[in-house]
């Protein structure tokens, strides 16, 4: 009754926050895409002001970044100005490096068909023009440097009115019909154009202007202060924890289960199935279960319960395969180890499903772990484990699937607890300092967010731009 | 040297590609992409002995009888067919498969049913006559893939891809069944929810009312209809918000934690001892 | 008492029984079912309606198979929605296994525009839908992230040609569409992790208005992108299909859909009651110690 009286309070709560709740939705601004061109003039429209070009930042390079003022006619004065060409100076050379770069592709793509005819060596062929190539390229700065004479200004982009910044963004494949050569000299003009594409005004010129990559991308600066800071706390943390400071961890129910789930598999004299999930490798899920594993392998080895894990990724059967032969010989039963015990199902989510699933009906596992990365498959594994009667506790960092796995399991971790586990199963004072770093940077988080609520509200995005980070 | 290198190598590759991250020159992004590429190709070996695993478990179960050891003849089966697809196609115009195509498949699914049996039998007369069997089925089945014209392997061309029983065991095989075990989701959350949706203490209720409301919203007919709406939206838009923002910030922390952990050699649960 | 504990420890497999069997029945009933339009889902709708003829919007395909029973309806609503507006659109599918089925879905699509239709009053003609024209089927790409990042440059860069082979400068349509600058927004149907990389090498990177068609598993992950505005507009699984059916007055296969799920969910919650009676009726009992 008790309970019915708390959910009857928490009921009347809600509906005073619907009641109280304006429909405020957090608005957007739509796209603007109405491209004025209501006023068709034949007079020249002025052109663009105060036009600059510069090397873009941050990047690898092949990208130069142009702004100007808006013209005058741009949604003002005769309202006339349709788009914005922009041009860039080419020199005739050029036109040669790209016949040869056509013919280089078009022989690539000859050879690998097996219809390249030339006389000789088709090999040599292609490696002559690369070459040729290459040495063409090598010479653009010298073409570049010609300017005005032996070139002209041919059209990059048009961009609509209303645009002030326009990227010239080459790839950085030399053999791309657009490729953006770093260190050459470049020159730009911004043509304003009307409804008449005949009638227009250009900018004055800029130039030169070289692109190149930077070594370094400043947008990211905030990011590396904090992996330095972050990871400074946790060597901090980890010396206290190594010069034998007690280090406080809550436990985790989850966890603790583990052992018990062994020793109930053990006297039922029914298998434990363990999944690792549908992550690869490289995922910190999957690793966080490797190491859950090898501490059940090795109670597993110590109680000789028979142990099943089925994988999705070869890589991760391989290292579960090591993890698991390892536990084994730790608790000192190598010979009770069997390569069968870790196998590869197949890379298909729902056939993987399938399978398992089989395993888990046919097999009747007294325990199945669930630990790692899942998708939508979580719950059709965790309500067949039911069916079949197991016990089972799971892990995932993927919130679209923690709801099915605490509905569904006996215990669940939730998100960073699958993480902390490994601190918490081997009580290493090196895991458990890097555990207490992890909370001393969720504190940090947390206080960073009530400041910035604090002086966003008060108006000021000063504390906000603090943390922007830029591609 | 056995743990030492491992370890040398996760730090040196881990620290290479926090670098990378805050390095743009091009120079940089090549390192990058080569050791990428890198990946696709420890990822193909990977799947090499990733099948040879599949295969020999499925071979042992069906040598030791065990239950459920049918499954196994049909996984062999399977895996077998769709690589003969995939490596296989009609040749001439049209692509339609011969009759000679299908009896040279056949051949090869009885021949591998041949050899599961005789691994599994243990009675010495009948093995030998298994594996006679299996023989001249494989004799049968070499012989027609040197002399049949009506269709050829393609072991260096996607041909194989176009081939009409690849495309059919995948649109009306394969993509049904992956279809149906999605649909088996919506059996399951009513069992599951059934189950698990019981006002045992106060968290437990809060769940149940949050779920309830949540579904109460898809039907119309409800009396108070605008309030459930409103209110299954102010959960979506409030609660659930500010618990996910909650746990993605832990994960987010987390997964720095565990691979610089990694990285700097202090996790190494992914190495075996 | 017993039949309260018999209640609440029910097999499972009636409750299986039970819901396929409305599942079952309900399809071929006919009657309709009311739908409530979330704000979130109006949204997209109104964005896509205000439209002046002749705009562009990219929609990204972003599924499998596998998803196909929500997010379809979600395509087939919005692309016909959309042509009978006359806008134009851009159509990607940066799922593997996504292509043949948007291929599909787009030529089933323009077949049905080959009718008049009369939608929330208004009539509209038979039209017909010109690939290179009207619309124009990009295909698929590995890397999404690369693609997506590569498409604010320009759309040619990761699609020279489309699905089916034609160079993208030979489509009148994309005559001076360079890049999302030139699209009024994306909407991105997708089961996966393909909606975080539009979040964040999309609409973080470039700028333009998002709109996103989820599994309902998914939805309620992308809220706090709604509520910090990267997300113009989201809708959730089979209900936001309905309900943009709805908006459109299109009868579709959401809104038949809805005829099946309203009964299931009913179902559901009738389930968990009793299993919660049943629940308070045991403890009840175990308390008084009484035995029946």
């Amino acid at each position: 009754m008790k309970y019915l009286l708390s959910a009857v309070i928490v009921l009347g709560l809600l509906a005073g926050a619907v009641w109280a709740q304006e429909s405020d939705q957090p608005s957007t601004a739509a796209a603007d895409t109405a491209v004025s061109a209501d006023t068709v003039s034949v007079a020249p429209p002025a052109p663009v002001g105060n036009l600059r070009a510069y090397d873009s930042d941050n990047d690898h390079g092949h990208a130069v970044t142009l702004e100007w003022e808006l013209s005058p006619d741009d949604g003002g004065g005769d309202n006339s100005v349709l788009m914005y060409e922009v041009f860039r100076w080419y020199p005739y050379f050029w036109d040669t490096v790209q016949e040869v770069r056509a013919e280089l592709v078009t022989a690539r793509q000859r050879r690998v068909q097996g219809t390249l005819d030339v006389e000789g060596d088709p090999d040599d062929y292609v490696k002559e023009l690369v070459s040729r190539h290459t040495e063409l390229l090598s010479t653009l700065p010298e073409a570049h440097e010609q300017y005005p004479d032996d070139g002209e200004f041919r059209l990059v982009r048009a961009v609509p009115a209303g645009t002030e910044k326009f990227e010239d963004r080459g790839p950085k494949d030399r053999l791309a019909e657009d490729f953006l050569p770093d260190y050459c000299d470049f020159y730009y003009r911004v043509d304003a154009v009307t409804i008449d594409e005949s009638v227009r005004t250009p900018s004055q010129i800029v130039g030169p202007v070289q692109s190149y990559g930077q070594w370094f991308n400043t947008g990211r600066i905030v990011v590396l202060c904090f992996v330095l800071v972050f990871g400074l706390l946790t060597i901090l943390f980890v010396q206290r924890a190594r010069s034998g400071a007690e280090l406080y961890v809550r436990p985790i129910a989850g966890i603790e289960a583990v052992d018990d789930a062994i020793g109930r598999a053990t006297e039922m004299g029914r298998p434990i199935l363990y999944v690792l999930g549908l992550g690869t490798a490289a995922d910190v899920a999957t690793i966080a279960s490797f190491t859950i594993l090898s501490r059940v392998a090795k109670q597993v080895a110590e109680y000789q319960t028979q142990l099943i894990v089925p994988t999705y990724d070869p890589i991760v059967m391989s290292v579960a395969q090591e993890v698991v032969k390892s536990a084994y010989l730790d608790a000192g039963r190598p010979d009770d180890y069997s390569q069968d015990i870790v196998y590869f199902v197949t890379q298909s989510q729902f056939a993987y499903v399938a399978a398992v699933n089989g395993v888990m009906l046919r097999e009747r596992p007294a325990t199945n772990v669930y630990m790692g990365m899942f998708h939508a498959e979580s719950l059709l594994l965790a309500e067949t484990g039911a069916i079949a009667g197991s016990i089972q506790i799971s892990g995932t960092d993927q919130m679209a699937q923690l709801p099915f796995f605490i509905v569904a399991c006996d215990y669940t971790l939730i998100g960073e607890e699958l993480y902390a586990a490994s601190a918490y199963l081997g009580r290493e004072p090196v895991l458990l300092g890097s555990l207490k770093a992890q909370d001393v940077a969720k504190a940090a988080v947390v206080l960073f967010a009530l400041i910035g609520v604090i002086v966003t509200t008060a108006g000021s995005s000063v504390f906000q731009n603090l943390f922007k980070v830029t591609d | 040297m056995k743990r030492q290198l491992p370890l040398a190598l996760v730090f040196l590759f881990g620290v290479f590609m926090i670098f990378q991250y805050f390095v743009p020159h091009e120079k940089s992004e090549y390192v990058y992409e080569f050791l990428l590429d890198w990946i696709y190709i420890i990822g193909i070996f990977a799947l090499a002995l990733g099948i040879w695993s599949l295969f020999r478990v499925s071979v042992e179960r069906i040598k030791l009888r065990k239950e459920g050891a049918t499954y196994s003849y049909v996984a062999l089966i399977g895996l077998y067919l769709m690589i003969a697809f995939g490596f296989t196609a009609a040749t001439g115009d049209g692509g339609a498969l011969s009759t000679s195509y299908y009896i040279w498949l056949l051949l090869g699914v009885v021949c591998l049913a041949l050899v599961m049996r005789a691994r599994a039998e243990t009675a010495s007369g009948r093995k030998k006559l298994l594996a006679l069997g299996t023989l001249v089925f494989l004799v049968g089945f070499v012989l027609m893939s040197i002399f049949d014209d009506s269709w050829a392997y393609h072991f260096y061309t996607a041909e194989g891809l176009s081939n009409p029983m690849f495309r059919i065991f995948f649109d009306y095989v394969m993509m049904p069944i992956l279809a149906t075990m999605f649909a088996l989701l919506a059996f399951f959350i009513a069992s599951a929810a059934y189950r698990a949706f019981r006002a045992r203490n106060l968290l437990a209720t809060l769940l149940l009312l949050a779920a309830l409301l949540v579904m109460c919203r898809f039907n119309p007919y409800l009396p108070g209809i605008d309030f459930i709406a409103k209110a299954s939206n102010w959960l979506m838009n409030v609660p659930n918000l500010a618990a996910q923002r909650a746990i993605v910030m832990g994960v987010g922390l987390g997964m720095v934690a565990t691979a610089l952990k990694v990285i700097l050699g202090i996790e190494r649960g992914y190495m075996g001892k | 008492m017993q039949f309260f504990e018999r209640l609440m420890m029910m097999d499972r497999r009636w409750v299986f029984l039970f819901l396929a069997a409305v599942c079952f029945f309900t399809y071929y009933v006919e009657y309709d079912v009311p739908i409530y339009v979330e704000p979130e889902t109006e949204r997209i709708y109104t964005f896509i309606d205000s439209l002046p003829e002749g705009d562009i919007i990219l929609l990204a395909i972003d599924y499998d198979p596998n998803s196909m029973a929500e997010l379809h309806p979600m395509t087939y609503t919005i692309v016909e929605h959309a042509w009978r507006k006359n806008l134009r659109l851009i159509i990607t599918a940066l799922s593997q296994n996504g292509p043949g089925m948007a291929d599909q879905a787009i030529r089933d699509i323009s077949d049905s525009l080959a009718m008049p239709a009369t939608y929330n009053g208004v009539e509209y003609p038979a039209r017909e839908i010109v690939n290179g024209e009207d619309y124009v089927f990009l295909g698929y790409k590995p890397y999404y992230a690369l693609v997506i990042l590569g498409m604010g440059q320009d759309f040619r860069l990761p699609f020279p040609n489309d699905y089916y082979g034609t160079p993208l400068d030979s489509l009148p349509m994309m005559r001076r569409v360079v890049n999302y600058d030139h699209v009024a927004c994306v909407i991105s149907l997708s089961s996966g992790t393909i909606s975080d990389g539009w979040i964040s090498y999309g609409q973080g990177r470039f700028g333009f208005p998002l709109f996103f068609g989820l599994t309902g598993v998914m939805t309620a992950q992308y809220y706090p992108f709604y509520g910090s505005g990267q997300l113009s507009g989201l809708m959730g699984g089979m209900l936001g299909a309905a309900q943009y059916e709805f908006l459109a007055d299109n009868y579709g296969l959401a809104r038949d859909a809805m005829k099946v799920q309203l009964p299931a969910h009913v179902i559901i919650i009738l389930f968990i009651i009793m299993g919660n009676v049943g629940y308070f009726a045991s403890r009840r009992r175990e308390r008084l110690g009484g035995v029946s």
